[in-house]
């Protein structure tokens, strides 16, 4: 099942990758959104995974009885996908922000704030 | 509950700042107060942590490997000390800052938000917390950074946000990578695992994501490419801020890694950072002198100056350590008072461009006297900080026989020189051109005190690391003998709370 689920993460980062390297800035968020999701299950299987029981001790005893989750990375994952939801909320609106104001989404004509030209007046900022 | 309370303060402020959302008076009045209240909390903390001291706080009362340590030793609380000044100058500047005047009421509540993370960042000692931190910082400077009225700020921000979100989504991915390995979270307790663990290929993977991870957020050389496609876009206030402490947290997190977690992979990773440093320095200064706006040339500097940083890690003895820190210490200050003097020149005449600019030495000689003292100290001219930081580098690098690379900080250093003498000329001494303004647009007296104060204020802080840097150097000579021995970090953590 590990090695199953190693081979998932590793194939859905080529996936990621391949659309983070396209100039098209959707496909670069898609890849983002892949990517993030892929952690969060790295972070699974970096607590090893278990065909256990809920890591609750019973009362009589010290430590629990059979072997038992690692509840921690849920914990980890929890807060990783509420953090990156923000994140590619604010992603998405300055995307959508960035299609009204330049009316392109390829990043290669994006040049406002490195233009190319490099004249001597052609720098002014604002 | 000593370690918690700056970020405590941040926090706090940042809520308050919300009650306030309509009332504009009280917003400021909140704002400068709860300034200079960080900077005696962090007087404070800072004072607390001189001896033999580490302030150590175990959330919820958990036992040291298993809940969220936050732990301030002395590198910690000379960075709490530098963000503390460098917040109330930004803090001060920013109440008339002309950009921000449609967008204070998110500008203050953020600014706190952004001014929280990087405290907390200062203070954790939990590797997954540190993720979290950085995350808040993250956020707030998207917001700061989008926080004006001109359109190139979207295609400015957009740059940033793409590389600065694949790192925190690599510094995610090994910091899993490195809790598979060693099992826990905490810091010290990583450390004392790392040394018994070994699988030396699987540490040096997790330690080559997580310092590829910190390089893009410290802008090391071929990952910096978001920094000055982005700092020149925003508002003075928000770039002053990003300028003195966002690149900064990341050179801070790795001496943070290099001398607690990574001590057995030097002898991968050593190499690879003193050929990162060395282009990092020579293709910032490069950068900076292709160009004529005034804040992108700055901006490329901050990039030049990382390199230094690097260099004094790379080396890796204690006075390297020691000279990284002073010359950090020195670059924040320096680096954010050109920033916001950038910020009082393109008030007064209108613009960025150095070409248009011009005879501010005949119509305003105390601001072209407050940028000749911290461009020349950032230039490293003999009287002034730079100096002295730059000294206790060269000096780390011949001792351990680094000459090229000594050479390499020599000719940027020259290069530097160059690159503020053109801004000198172009900005201050020349003539005034034809199309440019003439003369000098008036302030108002609000703008003279809140433009002028927080500049003064850095400009008294350098002259007295030139004049003094006895203080510095030795604080950051204590902090770097503490780095250079973990295991006194380790046991102090471990033993805490059990």
């Amino acid at each position: 099942m590990t090695i199953l689920l190693c081979w998932t993460a590793g194939g859905l980062v080529a996936i990621s990758v391949y659309l983070m390297l396209s100039r098209q800035l959707m496909c670069w968020l898609f890849g983002i959104v892949i990517l993030t999701s892929t952690v969060n299950l790295v972070i699974f299987i970096a607590g090893r995974l278990q065909t256990a029981n809920p890591p609750f001790v019973p009362a009589h005893l010290l430590v629990p009885s059979q072997p038992v989750a690692n509840p921690l990375p849920q914990a980890l994952i929890l807060t990783a996908i509420v953090i990156s939801f923000g994140l590619l909320a604010f992603t998405l609106v300055l995307v959508r922000k960035v299609w009204q104001g330049f009316n392109t989404l390829d990043s290669d004509n994006l040049r406002l704030a490195e233009p190319v030209s490099r004249g001597y007046h052609g720098e002014e900022t604002h | 509950m000593l370690p918690l309370l700056p970020v405590f303060i941040c926090l706090m402020t940042a809520i308050l700042q919300c009650f306030f959302w309509f009332l504009p008076l009280g917003k400021k009045i909140l704002h400068i107060t709860a300034a200079f209240f960080l900077l005696a909390a962090v007087i404070w903390v800072y004072y607390s942590t001189l001896g033999n001291h580490y302030l150590i706080l175990q959330m919820g009362n958990y036992p040291a490997p298993f809940g969220i340590t936050f732990v301030i030793d002395k590198l910690s609380a000379i960075m709490l000390l530098v963000t503390a000044f460098m917040g109330l100058s930004v803090a001060l500047y920013s109440l008339v800052d002309r950009d921000l005047i449609r967008h204070s009421t998110i500008f203050y509540p953020t600014y706190w938000f952004l001014l929280a993370g990087i405290c907390g960042g200062f203070s954790t000692g939990d590797l997954f917390n540190l993720y979290v931190w950085f995350e808040i910082m993250l956020i707030s400077s998207f917001i700061l950074m989008t926080l004006s009225d001109y359109k190139i700020q979207l295609d400015g921000t957009l740059k940033y946000v793409v590389l600065n979100l694949i790192a925190t989504i690599l510094m995610l991915s090994a910091i899993a990578m490195l809790y598979g390995i060693t099992g826990t979270l905490n810091m010290a307790a990583m450390s004392a695992k790392l040394l018994e663990i070994n699988a030396s290929n699987l540490i040096v993977s997790a330690a080559a994501l997580l310092c590829l991870a910190f390089a893009i957020k410290a802008a090391v050389f071929p990952l910096f490419f978001w920094l000055p496609a982005s700092y020149h876009t925003t508002s003075v206030s928000a770039s002053a801020i990003f300028a003195a402490m966002l690149t900064k947290v990341g050179v801070y997190a790795l001496i943070r890694v290099f001398t607690l977690l990574f001590i057995k992979e030097s002898y991968f990773l050593h190499p690879l950072m003193l050929g990162a440093a060395g282009l990092t320095m020579l293709t910032g200064v490069l950068g900076a002198a292709a160009q004529h706006n005034l804040r992108r040339i700055l901006s490329f500097h901050i990039i030049s100056q990382i390199g230094y940083m690097l260099m004094g890690l790379a080396i890796f003895t204690p006075l390297a350590m020691t000279a990284t820190l002073f010359f950090m210490i020195h670059n924040i200050i320096v680096k954010t008072n050109l920033f916001l003097i950038s910020g009082i020149v393109r008030r007064v005449k209108g613009s960025f461009n150095i070409t248009r600019l011009g005879g501010i030495l005949q119509n305003a000689p105390f601001l072209s006297f407050l940028f000749f003292i911290s461009a020349f100290s950032l230039a490293g001219s003999p009287p002034l900080s730079g100096f002295w930081g730059k000294l206790f580098l060269l000096k780390a690098a011949f001792v351990q026989s680094h000459f090229f690379l000594a050479a390499i900080a020599l000719s940027v250093s020259f290069l530097t020189l160059y690159s503020m003498t053109k801004i000198w000329h172009q900005v201050f001494w020349k003539a005034e051109t034809e199309n440019g303004h003439y003369g000098i647009k008036p302030l108002r007296l609000a703008e003279k005190i809140f433009m002028f104060s927080p500049v003064v204020l850095l400009i008294i802080l350098t002259l007295y690391l030139s004049f003094s840097p006895q203080f510095l150097f030795q604080a950051s000579n204590q902090a770097s003998i503490e780095l250079f021995n973990p295991q006194n970090y380790i046991s102090a953590i471990l033993r805490s709370g059990s």
